[in-house]
């Protein structure tokens, strides 16, 4: 690290609240009944982190709590109101969701593998270029924004249908270039703080920055109800609000360089369990 | 009526007569405060849930006065005795004139 | 040390989670009571009212409160420019007189539960939430 970014981050850092520091032991169990994996080994491709912690035990019992149970979550009325979305007619082919998926349950475990590489076009997609294409190129309808409400409601509803199995995304094969660009952005150092994800997620994970409880900055989680936006937020969404801090000019949302940033993030979660939606501050 | 708004009501199925049950109940909403500017400086005129009423069969179990100081998508937890078989009434009343109701039927075990 | 403007800004919003001071109960919140009791004293006691000592986002906090036997509970945010937040009135058919729910505070300050008991007399009871001031990711 040069001696800009540690002076930038010694003094982000504010170290004497040392009570919260380190991910909390409590388990990770949904409804009483589902057992998610929160805690595991570190994925073999990851060389500075031994355990990988989902991005909960970071957070305080009021705001865990709130993810434990299904009716609690308020996350769970835009996943109700994609339920209703899923079987609403929509565009010029005059078709819904339903009429030709059979049930969102078909969707278990999609959201574990994702994002992936298109086997017809050979490039990297994510779960709302999949939503997106079926609605522009099958239904004729238009293609709904990428962190709004209708668009995030979905993922969330898709990505439920695979909650409690381990993230699982191919790093190998065709999405080997994809990821390698991914990684080599998440040890960037971007904006005046000349700061990396890593700089933050790996190299101080459990430490208090302002206020906040530094997690490892998973996302198997997303789409997460946030506190602080009370609504759905996109993974995207996420990335651009961690590099704007930094200072930084950012990317897009639904840009080629975050599809590649969230292949190598949800890469780094390998084993962890599908979270989605979790409730987050 | 406000776009959007969708209530979730959370009661168990049977309950023995006379038993003390937990009901939750979330709806979403904004609950724009009235408060906040838009990008150009205006303020955001109040939107909010004002009123949350909880009836079986047609006596009072709560009724709740709401000011914009309560959360965008408002969440109650209560408890409500059942003395028989019935249906509980829940309903919210929103600034715009908008009444959101839902209904829950509960059976003796 | 000569610091950057940017690192006295970064040390600056570190330091003001350390120093963060309850906003005082203002006058409109002594108002939202009195409007409530109509003057009556108010004993302690009777009430509980429970909350996060800490809270990760002022969005967002959740809050339970009880008073056996009451009529109502006034529930008031002493710091918020509004300190109103709700009252919540009981019928014949709540089982407790208690309720949950999740409110918006303003920063660190005391929340205030006075309850209306059924012979007309007033309890209270208050919590300090410390409303922490998030740092960074978007
Ligand atoms: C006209 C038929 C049609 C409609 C309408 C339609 N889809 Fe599809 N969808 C398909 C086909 C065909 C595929 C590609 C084959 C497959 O993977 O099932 C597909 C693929 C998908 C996939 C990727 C599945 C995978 O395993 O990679 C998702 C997710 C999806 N659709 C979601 C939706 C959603 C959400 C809607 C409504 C907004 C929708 N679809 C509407 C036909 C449709
Ligand atoms: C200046 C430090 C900093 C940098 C640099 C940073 N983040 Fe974050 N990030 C945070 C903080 C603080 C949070 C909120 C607390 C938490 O969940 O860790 C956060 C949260 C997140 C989350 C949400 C985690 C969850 O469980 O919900 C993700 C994902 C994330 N960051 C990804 C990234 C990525 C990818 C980068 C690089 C593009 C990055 N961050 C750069 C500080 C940073």
């Amino acid at each position: 690290m040069n001696t800009k970014a540690l002076t930038a981050i010694t003094a982000i850092l504010v170290f004497p609240v040392a009570v919260m520091a380190g991910p909390d032991e409590e388990n990770l169990v949904i409804n009483g009944e589902l057992d998610m994996t929160s805690v595991t080994k570190a994925p073999a491709h990851l060389e500075n982190l031994d355990t990988i912690y989902s991005g909960w035990h970071f957070r305080t019992d009021e705001t865990q709590a709130l993810q434990i149970d299904d009716f609690d979550n308020p996350a769970m009325i835009f996943v109700d109101q994609a339920v209703d979305l899923f079987a609403t007619v929509d565009g010029a082919a005059g078709e819904s969701c339903a009429s030709c998926h059979d049930g969102v349950e078909s969707f278990k475990g999609l959201q574990a593998s994702m994002p992936k590489v298109d086997a017809e076009s050979g490039k990297l997609v994510v779960m709302e270029d999949l939503i997106n294409r079926c609605r522009t190129d099958r239904m004729e309808a238009d293609a709904w924004k990428w962190s709004g409400g209708e668009m995030q409601g979905m993922v969330a509803l898709i990505g439920l249908q695979s909650r409690g199995m381990p993230m699982n995304v191919a790093i190998d094969g065709d999405a080997a270039p994809y990821w390698e660009q991914g990684k080599e952005m998440y040890y960037t150092r971007y904006g005046q703080l000349e700061l990396s994800c890593a700089n933050c997620h790996e190299d101080n994970w459990g430490n208090m920055i302002r206020a906040d409880h530094l997690s490892q900055g998973m996302i198997n989680g997303f789409p997460t109800y946030r506190l602080k936006q009370a609504k759905l937020i996109s993974r995207h969404n996420r990335f651009r609000g961690c590099i704007r801090d930094t200072r930084a000019e950012t990317f897009a949302e639904g840009s080629d360089e975050f599809r590649a940033l969230e292949l190598y993030v949800a890469s780094r979660g390998n084993g962890l369990s599908v979270e989605t939606p979790a409730v987050r501050q | 009526m406000a776009s959007g708004v969708k209530p979730r009501v959370k009661v168990p199925k049977t309950a023995a007569a006379g038993e003390a049950i937990t009901i939750k109940t979330l709806i979403s909403h904004k609950m724009e405060s009235g408060q906040r500017k838009d990008k150009e400086g205006n303020v955001i005129p109040r939107s909010i849930i004002n009123r949350f009423t909880c009836e079986f069969n047609g006596e009072m179990v709560i009724d709740v006065t709401m000011e914009p100081a309560i959360s965008t998508n408002p969440y109650f937890q209560f408890e409500a005795t059942v003395p028989e078989a019935g249906e509980f009434v829940f309903t919210w009343y929103d600034d715009d004139g908008s009444v959101y109701d839902e209904k829950k039927t509960i059976e003796i075990a | 040390m000569e610091l950057s403007r940017r690192e006295t800004l970064a040390l600056g919003l570190g330091a003001a989670f350390l120093t963060i001071m309850p906003l005082r109960a203002n006058a409109a919140a002594e108002d939202a009571i009195a409007a409530f009791t109509g003057g009556a004293d108010v004993a302690d006691g009777g009430v509980t009212l429970t909350a996060p000592e800490i809270a990760e986002n002022g969005n967002t906090v959740p809050i339970e409160v009880s008073a056996p036997g009451a009529a109502s509970i006034l529930i008031v945010a002493a710091g918020n420019p509004e300190p109103g937040v709700a009252t919540f009135n009981f019928g014949p058919l709540a089982a407790a007189q208690a309720a949950s729910t999740r409110i918006r505070l303003a920063g660190t300050q005391d929340v205030i539960a006075v309850a209306k008991m059924a012979d007309g007399s007033f309890a209270k009871a208050s919590a300090t939430v410390k409303v922490t001031i998030g740092g960074c990711g978007g």
